[in-house]
């Protein structure tokens, strides 16, 4: 089935039906296709996804659009660990919640997740930007680079080098923007808070080897 | 490293079928673990006391010389069954036998000790397993199973999952415990626990018993564990009147739970859940890591 | 040093560890540096050859065949890797390296018929191009991890670990983070870059299973995959990498070295490549699958001798990658006045941390790197390379074998208790294997 979406004909609409939580669906596509995925599926679906917008109509397993390069790809329930780790581009939704590890190593991909995100989201995260309307676990964007998140619930317990932010307009105008295009429910922008990097990590220094 | 499955009947009107829906279950789980498969069977209570179940190497071996021996010895009627490779022994006082059984008859490997649970494990396939023991037609208030990639210790039936430490109890997991050996030394220096194997999971089973011992709950033992265990678990334990379910802190490897009002189901991916009925409509969540979840069912 | 034969250096404090001691009280900070471990281990030097005599015929030097090439990968890659020599280049990354050096590798490497392989940072161009066969790692920080570049590649080999640091991660310091590197990595220039130590979407053999069958499924099962762990419990780790589906597994011992990390993880963690060679064997019999999936052997790889004991002992291929950097021109002598300069001196440079190799090898320097010319440091190379070949083939043919593989355990004897219970061959003269 793979094989047949990395080299559609003609064809750019695609079905899945009873998954079954089956691994490895529509990994490695490279076509402006639209595959709909009718329940739950198994690990790295989407994987390293090009192009296509993969919908997903149910729960995904680990590591859904890990190291996706662009398309889109969306949940409607929730993901496990691992979302969008390593994603260098494109954009995940996650209508439900993600676990542990959401947007880990994230190296320019958007994430938006409706519910909540697991401890260790955005651990290492270079470049990219994570919205989660809910709360997230601990040691968020622990030792985090470049990349932003947005939490609108609770970030109470925020990893090593990762600081609360200022919002500003530039902000604002990049969350409506992300918001708009996960097709987001309508929310008070001002509800959300932005975590990044405070830089302490960049060089090591002798005063912060607790925080490695 | 390996496969977990788990089905805890709430609606007693299935128990008939526990055997035929949790087959499946384990049997989609052979990827994880090709190397051995064994189940824990919990049936449902009743007044004519216990069981070992037991494995004798000598698969021709013939019981009703020792069962006479020890039926004179501990002075009840012993029923004995077979099934596969092995053999469930019913008596009144089960830890009286299973005391006699490791005395008299050392060779015999005792895998589970209590009123309700009976044990099955073997090397091969899971289908091969559920197979050679009759899994399908098994009835029962729930059952757990294991599908193992032997890490570091032997592909042997011994090694395989569940383990079961103490009455009743049982325990399967996946991942991979780093102070297993300094544990095992104290429980079996301060305990006197008896270990069978080189294995992490007995070593985590003996400490869950030995916590239960203390008077802790399943929920209470569990949560013991994670001050006390290193390293990496999903954990589902059994007991005769429930079922747990814990993932350390760090929780690298996977699980998932569905509830219905008929049943809890666990399974190490969704596509071991995916046979039971209604579940499109059961609620299905991922365990939080170092959180304890746990069921009572019928008292204990 | 004093000249004072009076003195007596202590063993426990000598000045080496003295001199650690003060650093470590200056500066705060463990000592980090590139290479592998410098302490004395047991290792193939330690082994010999029997030859042929009376009992036993040996070939015809130059005259009579004897094989060397070697197929990586037919257990389930469609298309699996085939080399001319079972020696390979190690994983050495763009960005530890400079493009010059790996351009070099791959020219010295393709010259030969063997393979390169890329290292954590991605696939250069000029690597690529460079290289006829191409090896791409699949690694932790997944920098510059990319679908066409897996497509591309001939192999792609999952690394669990290394030998110079397993269970440890890497690091890339500032100083190397030069602007191409970072935007191949997605990291802001000029800042230490630190590496994870486990993979961020699996963890264990059976979800490594899950993982190598995604990546045959985005390379339509073509390419061969290979799982790279550092030598630590290496029975173990070569039979649950054949479980995970593995078609090539590539054992590293404590020798094999590193760009940068902390020297306590080089020294200290990790067994002997020796050692590591025939645990890994042994895991392939007893799944029976030796020389079904192929065992590539790392780590201190120097000389055709090693080449030949290591495929003695069952491996199929070796991979070489602190050799192949001098080979191309590391530690040269004719810049030992600027290694001196650096506190260092030729023949002893191992802080590929610093960005500031004279030989231009372990840099982002562009001046630097300029002192490597591809073309003649790929040619040092491809000698070096045909060297090793040509000894290895000698040894062979010295025990009567027609191809390297033909070598066995019991053409070698060990000259020490050590090597002969490491390696599981008899102490020379005996019948004894200790602990057998």
């Amino acid at each position: 089935m793979n094989r047949r979406l990395q080299a559609p004909e003609k064809v750019t609409d695609f079905r899945i039906l009873r998954p079954q939580g089956a691994h490895t669906l529509a990994c490695g596509l490279n076509a402006p296709l639209t595959v709909r995925i009718a329940g739950h599926v198994g690990y790295y679906c989407a994987g390293m996804n090009k192009q296509a917008t993969v919908i997903i109509e149910g729960n995904a397993g680990a590591g859904v659009a890990e190291n996706m390069m662009s398309g889109t790809v969306r949940v409607t329930g929730d993901a496990s660990q691992s979302a969008g780790a390593t994603a260098h581009g494109g954009l995940l939704v996650v209508e439900g919640n993600a676990a542990a590890r959401c947007g880990i190593s994230l190296k320019g991909a958007d994430i938006v997740v409706f519910g909540d995100v697991g401890h260790m989201s955005m651990f290492m995260a270079q470049r990219g930007r994570l919205v989660v309307f809910g709360d997230a676990g601990e040691a968020l964007g622990d030792s985090i680079y470049e990349a932003r998140i947005y939490v609108r619930g609770k970030a109470d317990k925020l990893g090593a080098d990762c600081v609360q932010k200022d919002m500003r307009d530039e902000h604002r105008d990049e969350l409506r923007e992300l918001l708009a295009a996960a097709g987001a429910p309508e929310v008070n922008l001002d509800d959300f808070k932005r975590y990044g990097s405070v830089r302490q990590l960049y060089h090591f220094n002798i005063d912060n080897a607790g925080a490695y | 490293m390996c496969g977990i499955v788990g089905l805890f009947l709430k609606n007693e009107t299935w128990r008939q079928q526990l055997g035929a829906l949790f087959s499946p279950m384990l049997i989609e789980m052979t990827d994880r673990g090709p190397d051995s498969a064994g189940v824990a069977v919990y049936h449902a209570h009743t007044a004519d006391g216990g069981k070992v179940t037991c494995v004798h190497p000598d698969a021709a071996f013939d019981w009703a010389v020792l069962v006479a021996r020890a039926q004179a010895q501990i002075g009840a009627e012993i029923v004995v069954r077979q099934r596969g490779s092995h053999t469930v022994l019913k008596t009144a006082d089960a830890v009286a036998l299973a005391d006699f059984l490791r005395a008299d008859c050392p060779q015999i490997d005792i895998v589970g000790v209590g009123d309700v649970i009976e044990i099955y494990k073997e090397t091969g396939l899971p289908a091969h397993v559920c197979e050679s023991f009759g899994v399908a037609g098994m009835a029962g208030t729930h059952a757990i199973g294991h599908t193992r990639m032997a890490t570091e210790s032997a592909v042997t039936t011994a090694g395989s999952h569940p383990f079961s430490t103490g009455y009743d109890l049982c325990l399967v997991h996946n991942g991979s415990l780093s102070n297993h050996n300094r544990l095992r030394e104290k429980l079996t220096a301060h305990e006197g626990v008896v270990f069978k194997t080189e294995n992490d999971t007995e070593v985590g089973a003996a400490y869950i018993a030995s916590r239960l011992q203390a008077g802790r709950s399943l929920h209470q033992a569990l949560e013991d564990s994670l001050n006390d265990l290193d390293g990496f678990f999903t954990f589902v334990a059994g007991t005769g009147g429930g079922f747990a379910v814990l993932r350390d802190p760090i929780a690298c490897k996977p699980a998932v739970l569905a509830e219905t009002d008929d049943y809890v189901a666990f399974g190490s991916e969704f596509r071991a859940l995916s046979s039971l009925p209604n579940i499109d409509s059961a609620k299905l969540w991922e365990p939080e890591p170092a959180v304890v979840y746990s069921w009572e069912g019928q008292a204990a | 040093m004093s000249d004072n034969w009076s003195l007596k250096e202590s063993h426990t404090f000598n000045r080496r560890i003295i001199d650690d001691i003060r650093r470590a009280a200056k500066t705060g900070l463990y000592r980090i540096r590139g290479g592998g471990a410098k302490r004395a281990v047991p290792s193939f030097d330690d082994l010999v050859f029997l030859g042929a005599s009376m009992s036993r015929y040996p070939l015809e030097g130059y005259r009579e065949h004897c094989g060397t090439e070697v197929t990586l990968g037919a257990r389930y890659a469609k298309k699996p890797v085939r080399l001319k020599i079972p020696i390979t280049i190690a994983g050495m990354s763009f960005g530890s390296l400079s493009a010059n050096a790996k351009e070099a590798l791959g020219r010295g490497a393709s010259a030969m018929g063997t393979s390169t392989t890329t290292g954590d940072g991605g696939m250069t161009t000029e690597e690529r191009e460079h290289s006829q066969i191409l090896v791409y790692q699949y690694l932790p920080s997944r920098y510059g991890m990319n679908p066409d570049d897996l497509r591309r590649a001939d192999a792609i080999e999952v690394v669990v670990g290394q030998g110079a640091k397993p269970g440890g991660g890497g690091m890339l310091l500032g100083q190397k983070i030069s602007a191409r590197v970072a935007q191949m990595r997605d990291l802001p220039e000029g800042i230490d870059q630190r590496s994870a130590c486990r993979h961020p979407d699996w963890t264990g053999p059976d979800d490594l299973a899950i993982k190598i069958r995604e990546l045959r499924e985005i390379t339509a099962w073509e390419k061969p995959i290979y799982v790279k762990c550092g030598a630590s419990r290496p029975y173990y780790d070569t039979l649950l990498a054949v479980k995970a589906g593995a078609d090539v597994v590539v054992m590293d011992g404590m020798q094999g070295g590193t760009a940068a990390t902390q020297e306590v993880f080089i020294e200290h963690v990790g067994i002997p490549t020796l050692a590591a060679v025939r645990q890994a064997v042994a895991a392939l019999k007893e799944a029976n699958m030796h020389r079904t999936v192929q065992l590539v052997v790392a780590g201190g790889i120097r000389s055709g001798s090693d080449v030949a004991k290591a495929l003695a002992m069952g491996a199929d291929a070796v991979s070489v990658g602190t050799a192949a950097l001098i080979a191309i021109g590391d530690n040269a002598p004719q810049y030992d006045e600027e290694y001196q300069a650096l506190g260092s001196a030729a023949g002893f440079w191992e802080d590929y941390q610093d960005g500031t190799d004279p030989a231009g090898i372990t840099t982002q320097d562009a001046e630097l790197m300029k002192r490597v010319n591809p073309e003649a440091a790929g040619r040092r190379l491809a000698n070096y390379l045909r060297v090793l070949t040509m000894e290895a083939q000698t040894l062979a043919r010295a025990n009567g074998k027609s191809h390297v593989h033909n070598l066995e355990p019991e053409d070698l004897a060990a000259v020490t208790v050590e090597a002969a219970a490491m390696a599981g061959v008899p102490l020379a003269g005996t019948n004894w294997v200790p602990g057998s």
